[in-house]
């Protein structure tokens, strides 16, 4: 792997013009103060409760994401790029599930093979012929980008259904403000602070349109015991909506209410961040406590608009992860402003051999895995991982992708040792409803260990704020 | 708001009420542990700490002996006890937390800290000579949530469902600290006119935190009327039962004004108030005060089903 850019110093040569103001405050700290306010940033974080959930991780439930005080920074002009390309994409994206979900034009085609759509676990067929309100199936998309070079981002992954992380967003700059007040001063850095409103103008969007009041929204999360619980809490909080669980809900009469202190309240807009298959056990799966016996139906009749549509999870399918150039060509008729990782999906033979061949070099991923789980980083993994993840692609090879290893780019961050890069990536959110809302900013997640490419949370990954800058 | 908001913001502010309440009880009873022994009496003040904590039968369960480590212990730290200080706090914690929207950033932050740092706590660190430092601490938390909420809240259905569980409970306590103490008031009780009876008393008003004030409203010394008086009937002692209903009726109109709703608890209350409005201490010592306390309790309980029946608590 050759070496990887950094997003402050290039490729050598001299610190890049975003990075100026920064690089000259940086050269003036001491380590040993700035490894105190990376502690009195986590204290704060503690203390105000931003912590996540590690699945499997038993009692010892409640952890900090590890925060970097250095910030990631993009020129006015490099988001200029990128936000045009997140517009398109996501229009696309949504045109497709539309189209899958309806005539199948795109399958009929033959821009992309029939059987990996609906024989697709992701692909949900209780939504064929459902007409969600603007045609809209993901109106909240968390889209993970990565650099490799000046001007050469890619899509990693397009986040469809109930992308988190965007509490971190927020959350990083309050404390960056409040603790690295100076360094504002001296750049120009865009505010995100409007994000829940316009979540908030999202959700209100998609009601429906014949309701004769201001809709009802409400946030539906699994519960305290949720990784995203904070997450949910937040965005509730901030958008000053009801935070509801499963058994707060109930349909009656074909509507879907919440139990209020004063009887029954109808809900127009469910904001969920469950699982599809947890939605409603009479249709998904049976023994789910965590959702609405009936509310598919409610859904079905357009009596409340859930967001994301169930069945949003087929465009970010990682099998369908290779055919999104085409897909984005096929509904916008322009060739796409962000490029994808070339990718080799195992379930072709010609690919698979090559994949065997090459594991060394390739990142293998599980289609339907998440969060960093069940990959395989060729350059990073011992030859016996390696032999053991060739035995279980051989098994199933259709539930594995491939990529080339790229050299994502670097970031200073402050580790043990002091300033080092380290790798990282860059999830944008962006909001789909009466329009297209993007917040300029995102979250940078950094990979903490030395040459690890993992930035998941879940891996032992951190974030950083990230910021755009203004011209 | 939510059914289960409402549950949850009741029950958040009952626990802190109940682990505050708690904190004094233990100091008491230490206090009095401290003491030389003299009278037959000593022996048996850990348990009536678990009567009024009503946390004795738990005890007795896990332990044989009334010993003041382990009494103090299960108090304080015991997961196996739902009242214990740490159990409660935990509780309170896991309601906020279910709750960030309904609550404030500064209830929480402080409710949060505390639950932190409660954590951190090694229960055998807790020597004798740092116990008063910590149930001081336990009852500086407790204030300064109440601080934060009564700064920082709005004045809706939010603030008076955490009232309404504050004056539950507090009402309880003082309740059940009067019951379980209530013979050493009576006239018949054969200590009288020993030292006992003085201690006793002052007991029962430390543990409502009302011994200093009980000399400026009284200007008596310790009478065993006029302390049930300051307990039930007085209307400026913050922990006497009628200002925890004074507290409640105001509670429970916010709740009438804000849903423009008359629901049974409201009648309920006022009714409890006028009861204690009329009361004359002599009255109630001549038709027993053990009846009239357990009568007030049951009746309390009783508020309180009441407000969760009305405001849907269980959905």
């Amino acid at each position: 792997m050759s070496q990887a850019f950094d997003e402050m110093n290039g490729f050598g040569g001299g610190v890049r013009e975003p990075y100026r103001a920064v690089a000259e405050w940086l050269g003036a700290q001491r380590i040993e103060d700035l490894k105190q306010k990376r502690t009195e940033a986590e204290a704060l974080f503690r203390r105000t409760g931003i912590t996540f959930a590690v699945y499997g991780d038993g009692q010892a439930a409640e952890r900090l994401i590890p925060f970097d005080i250095l910030p990631r920074i993009i020129s006015a002009s490099e988001w200029r790029r990128l936000a045009a390309g997140i517009e398109q994409r996501v229009k696309a994206l949504n045109a497709f599930m539309h189209d899958i979900y309806h005539r199948q034009e795109i399958l009929r085609a033959g821009r992309i093979p029939a059987e990996l759509v609906v024989q697709n676990s992701a692909f949900v067929p209780e939504m064929i012929g459902v007409d969600p309100p603007l045609r809209i199936y993901s109106h909240i998309i968390g889209i993970d980008i990565v650099r490799t070079g000046p001007n050469d981002f890619y899509v990693l992954e397009d986040n469809t259904r109930t992308p988190s992380g965007v509490s971190y967003m927020l959350e990083n700059r309050e404390t960056m403000m409040h603790m690295f007040p100076d360094l504002f001063a001296k750049n120009r850095v865009a505010p995100i602070e409007n994000y829940p409103d316009n979540l908030l103008l999202t959700l209100e969007s998609v009601a429906a349109k014949n309701l004769d009041r201001d809709p009802t929204i409400a946030l539906l999360t699994p519960g305290i015991y949720n990784s995203a619980y904070f997450e949910h809490s937040f965005l509730a909080d901030q958008m000053g909506i009801e935070l509801v669980e499963g058994h707060d809900l109930v349909v009656l009469d074909g509507a879907l209410f919440m139990k209020t202190t004063q009887g029954l309240r109808q809900v127009d807009v469910l904001y969920r961040r469950i699982d599809d298959d947890f939605l409603d056990p009479l249709v998904f799966e049976p023994n789910s406590l965590l959702g609405v016996p009936g509310l598919f139906d409610v859904y079905r009749a357009g009596k409340v608009t859930i967001v994301n549509a169930p069945g949003a999870g087929i465009a970010d399918d990682k099998a369908i992860y290779s055919y999104i150039p085409e897909i984005v060509k096929f509904y916008t008729g322009a060739p796409p402003i962000l490029n994808n990782v070339p990718t080799r999906n195992c379930r072709d033979p010609n690919d698979l051999a090559y994949v065997l061949d090459n594991l060394k070099d390739l990142v293998v991923k599980e289609v339907h895995g998440s969060g960093g789980y069940g990959m395989l980083v060729g350059p990073a993994a011992s030859a016996a991982e390696i032999e053991a993840f060739r035995a279980k692609l051989k098994a199933n090879p259709a539930n594995y992708i491939a990529q080339p290893t790229l050299a994502l780019s670097t970031c200073p961050t402050l580790v043990d040792s002091g300033v080092a890069p380290r790798h990282l990536d860059l999830r944008p959110f962006v909001l789909v409803g009466d329009r297209i809302r993007l917040v300029p900013g995102g979250l940078t997640r950094v990979a903490l260990r030395d040459g690890s490419l993992v930035v998941n949370s879940s891996q032992g990954g951190g974030t950083k704020d990230t910021w755009i800058l203004q011209d | 708001m939510l059914g289960r908001t409402a549950n949850d913001l009741f029950w958040l502010s009952r626990y802190l009420e109940r682990a505050e309440n708690m904190a004094r009880l233990i100091e008491v009873g230490y206090r009095i542990a401290l003491l030389p022994r003299e009278g037959e009496g000593y022996n048996e003040e850990w348990r009536s700490t678990l009567q009024s904590a009503g946390c004795e039968e738990g005890y007795l369960e896990r332990h044989e002996t009334l010993n003041t480590s382990d009494v103090i212990n299960y108090l304080l730290f015991s997961a196996d006890n739902s009242s214990s200080i740490r159990s409660c706090i935990a509780t309170a914690r896991r309601n906020a937390r279910a709750q960030r929207t309904a609550i404030t950033r500064e209830m929480w932050t402080s409710l949060n800290s505390a639950w932190l740092d409660m954590e951190a706590i090694n229960p055998r660190d807790i020597t004798s000579d740092r116990l008063p430092g910590l149930l001081d601490w336990i009852k500086e938390r407790s204030a300064a949530y109440r601080g934060a909420l009564l700064n920082t809240i709005l004045r809706n259905d939010t603030y008076y469902f955490s009232q309404l569980g504050t004056f539950v409970e507090r009402a309880d306590n003082t309740a059940r600290i009067l019951d379980v103490k209530y013979y050493v008031l009576l006239p018949s009780y054969e200590m009288i006119g020993s030292s006992v009876d003085n201690l006793q008393w002052a007991s029962i008003l430390r543990s409502v935190s009302a011994h200093r004030s009980y000399r400026w409203v009284y200007k008596d010394s310790y009478k065993p009327w006029n302390i049930a008086d300051y307990l039930i009937l007085n209307a400026e002692m913050p922990r006497s039962l009628k200002s925890c209903y004074l507290e409640l009726d105001e509670a429970v109109r916010g709740l009438q004004r804000t849903y423009g709703q008359t629901e049974d608890c409201v009648p309920a209350v006022k009714e409890t108030v006028a009861m204690l409005d009329e009361g004359e201490i002599d009255t109630i010592f001549q038709s027993g005060l053990h009846e009239f306390l357990i009568d007030f309790i049951a009746r309390n309980n009783r508020v309180g089903q009441q407000i969760s029946d009305a405001y849907h608590f269980n959905g």
